[in-house]
């Protein structure tokens, strides 16, 4: 047994090394930028989070949009996992595992994020149960950092699972992965759920303060995350001898459209509460849309966002876009961003501004924040490119693909 | 806090203490005190001996931090039968902010950069008590101007207080003579509380705080004045360092014209049930539900 896992660690470590010119300069790359981060953090560390543009009147930003965002890319391994476990559609079956990949990563990324906006890092201990002091039930960030640690614990567990087996080549245990993978898919929406609570239960904050942010944050992780995996499954398609179906991108490319369309639903039902009712509340959707007493910074990103969504959302509905390889990724990349804006921009900054005095203090990033931003999606990249490296060649032996 | 909490931390820590401090002692070689440090327990479930010993630990880093040997830290608890409230009588109120920087000086606030618990709204008088439209940076040659009133707001110390609930470490908290208070050795510097909180009556140290030595305010109160590190959050706490003791707040003391009111609201022949009593109050954003203990009141 103990030779066994020396062997997957020692045997995957080396597969996850080893690679072409290609692999070795893309790791090379995430390699410089994490140093770049790094230095940037160490000068926040040194300085305090004064080196960001968050203030007393914004004291949320760029950070805790990010961490927003990557929890919704982290659920969104649902959206491989129902179709292939829950209608048992094979095309997609063999490809989960890429979904929990994802989700690893983009937890181990959104946890950074929170790392690198606390004021105090080295207290995060005090949120663990028995050490610390969580204080739960009542707090909701107490909840998320709780809901977090179990769907990555959750998420490595089965991950581990395959790999190690697969490794092996033996079969996986269904009776192990099955029931963890079908856990699985409550624990995603939980995740998100309990994220979109730490905002909505703010009654201090009137853009956040709604009963359907919750569903808006599902809705649109649903097309985010997965839109990395189809570009991910493209990737695969010419790297490697991995057979993925078209059938498969494209059923996730429809599944995207109906996620897409319901974002953009609940979006319109946001806008029609807040316009027609045009109570105070509206100024902060103001902000967003149109600036208020010549405050405009968020404008030309809600406009882009919303426009990469329907944009996006249009060229997944039509079936021949769909299908189409140039209109397919162009779509992943429009939803991409416009997710990203939405939730990293375009959620946190306009229900800080104008602050509960209303005063307004218009919020851009520093340098400094883009660069321990980036440095963290680089740490997210490696791990991810590691993970999948050490998948792959399990994925492609013949004996472990047909017990999958 | 209660001592049963204490009793069940104190042992589930204590065997994973020991065992940690040992295998760090004797690995090191030197004492084990790092260990306890990290694994310290919140103030407030400690034992009388342990706070003192704390204080004093506190007191002396403080002195060393600003060369003065006069600081004292205290940790005066709540009085029974004793419920703090506060009133402000917006017709007098003349936007001078002498509150503002009394505040400072007595509650040890960053100087460089500032940091104002008070915060003096400038709003227009044709518009009444409207936020979207007050200025806080107003600087005119002289106050009051006519067409403005002038809207002081610090922390409201809520009944029912958005920001403790939302804090993931038990770092802030209601005493219960209704101050509430936050632990600055133990704030995570997350910021739910500012995000929670109304009022905008919590503040961040964005980096560290800059106060000359001389400008120190050397009484100070564990939970109150005590100068602050980066990285956490502080807020107003009624002077607990002053109002504890007997002592007004310094906001009130140094209002030139008598707006600032403040006493036990327990005390049916005190200020603030006289106060009530033959004024009409008013609480801001009474549909939040936080049951302010700070009252406004137009006197004349």
């Amino acid at each position: 047994m103990i030779k066994d896992i020396v062997s997957f660690l020692t045997g995957s470590a080396r597969i996850a090394v080893k690679g072409n010119r290609a692999f070795y300069a893309w790791i090379a790359f995430l390699g410089l930028i994490c140093l770049w981060g790094l230095a940037a953090w160490w000068n926040q560390f040194h300085n305090g989070l004064i080196t960001t543009n968050m203030r007393d009147q914004v004291s949320w930003a760029f950070y805790i949009g990010n961490f927003t965002f990557l929890v919704g890319v982290a659920a969104a391994a649902v959206m491989l996992v129902i179709p292939a476990y829950i209608y048992n559609w094979k095309p997609i079956k063999e490809i989960a595992i890429f979904g929990e990949l994802l989700a690893v990563s983009a937890i181990v990324m959104s946890m950074l994020f929170v790392f690198v906006d606390v004021g105090r890092p080295d207290r995060v201990w005090q949120l663990m149960p028995i050490i610390g002091t969580p204080n739960l039930p009542s707090s909701l960030l107490g909840w998320d950092v709780m809901v977090l640690n179990g769907y990555l614990l959750l998420n490595l567990l089965i991950v581990l699972h395959l790999l190690y087996t697969g490794f092996h080549r033996r079969p996986y245990s269904r009776r192990f992965v099955v029931p963890l993978l079908l856990f699985s898919i409550p624990a995603a929406v939980g995740i998100h759920t309990v994220t979109a609570f730490v905002y909505a239960g703010t009654a201090a904050r009137p853009f956040w303060n709604s009963a359907i942010l919750a569903p808006r944050f599902l809705a649109s992780a649903f097309c985010s995350g997965p839109a990395i995996l189809l570009i991910l499954f493209q990737i695969l398609q010419r790297t490697t001898t991995i057979k993925i179906k078209d059938e498969a991108i494209w059923k996730i490319a429809e599944l995207m459209a109906y996620a897409m369309f319901l974002n953009l639903f609940l979006f319109g039902a946001e806008i029609f509460r807040e316009y027609y009712s045009n109570t105070q509340h509206l100024i902060h959707t103001q902000y967003l849309y149109s600036g208020v007493h010549g405050h405009d910074a968020l404008v030309p990103y809600a406009w882009a966002s919303l426009t990469c969504s329907v944009v996006a959302f249009l060229l997944f509905l039509i079936p021949a876009t769909r299908k189409n390889l140039v209109t397919l990724n162009l779509g992943c990349v429009l939803i991409f961003a416009g997710v990203y804006i939405e939730k990293g921009m375009a959620l946190v900054i306009p229900g800080m501004t104008p602050d509960t005095l209303g005063e307004f203090y218009e919020y851009v990033p520093t340098l400094s924040e883009v660069r321990v931003g980036a440095g963290i999606f680089a740490v997210g990249f490696l791990v991810f490119t590691l993970l999948c490296k050490m998948a792959i060649p399990i994925l492609q032996d013949p004996v472990s693909s047909k017990s999958a | 806090m209660s001592e049963k909490t204490l009793d069940r931390r104190t042992l589930m820590i204590s065997a994973g203490l020991t065992t940690m401090a040992g295998i760090s002692a004797a690995a090191s070689g030197k004492s084990a005190g790092w260990v306890e440090r990290l694994l310290k327990r919140r103030f407030v479930e400690l034992s009388d001996q342990r706070r003192e010993e704390i204080l004093a630990e506190l007191e002396a880093s403080c002195r060393h931090r600003y060369g003065r040997d006069d600081i004292t830290v205290g940790d005066t608890r709540a009085m029974d039968g004793v419920e703090f409230a506060y009133g402000l009588d917006l017709s007098r109120c003349i936007g001078c902010r002498r509150c503002v920087y009394a505040c400072v000086h007595e509650n040890n606030q960053s100087r460089d950069p500032q940091i104002h618990w008070i915060r003096v709204l400038e709003m227009k008088k044709d518009n009444g008590i409207d936020f979207a439209e007050s200025n806080v940076y107003y600087d005119p040659e002289e106050v009051p101007e006519p067409e403005n009133f002038y809207l002081p707001v610090a922390c409201q110390q809520c009944r029912n207080p958005a920001c403790t609930k939302v804090c993931p470490v038990k770092a802030t908290w209601q005493e219960p003579d209704g101050i509430v208070v936050i632990d600055s050795d133990w704030c995570l510097g997350c910021r739910c509380c500012m995000s929670a909180c109304p009022y905008g009556a919590r503040h961040f140290n964005w980096t560290e705080p800059t106060i000359a030595a001389d400008e120190i305010n050397p009484d100070t109160h564990v939970f109150g004045n005590r100068p602050r590190p980066k990285g956490v959050v502080e807020k107003c706490t009624f002077c607990i360092q002053r109002t504890r003791k007997g002592r007004y707040p310094a906001c009130v003391e140094i209002c030139p014209v008598g707006a600032r009111k403040f006493g036990n609201l327990l005390d049916e022949k005190g200020e603030m049930r006289y106060l009530m009593r033959e004024k009409r109050v008013f609480v801001l954003k009474e549909e939040l539900n936080t049951r302010p203990r700070f009252y406004y009141f137009f006197a004349t």
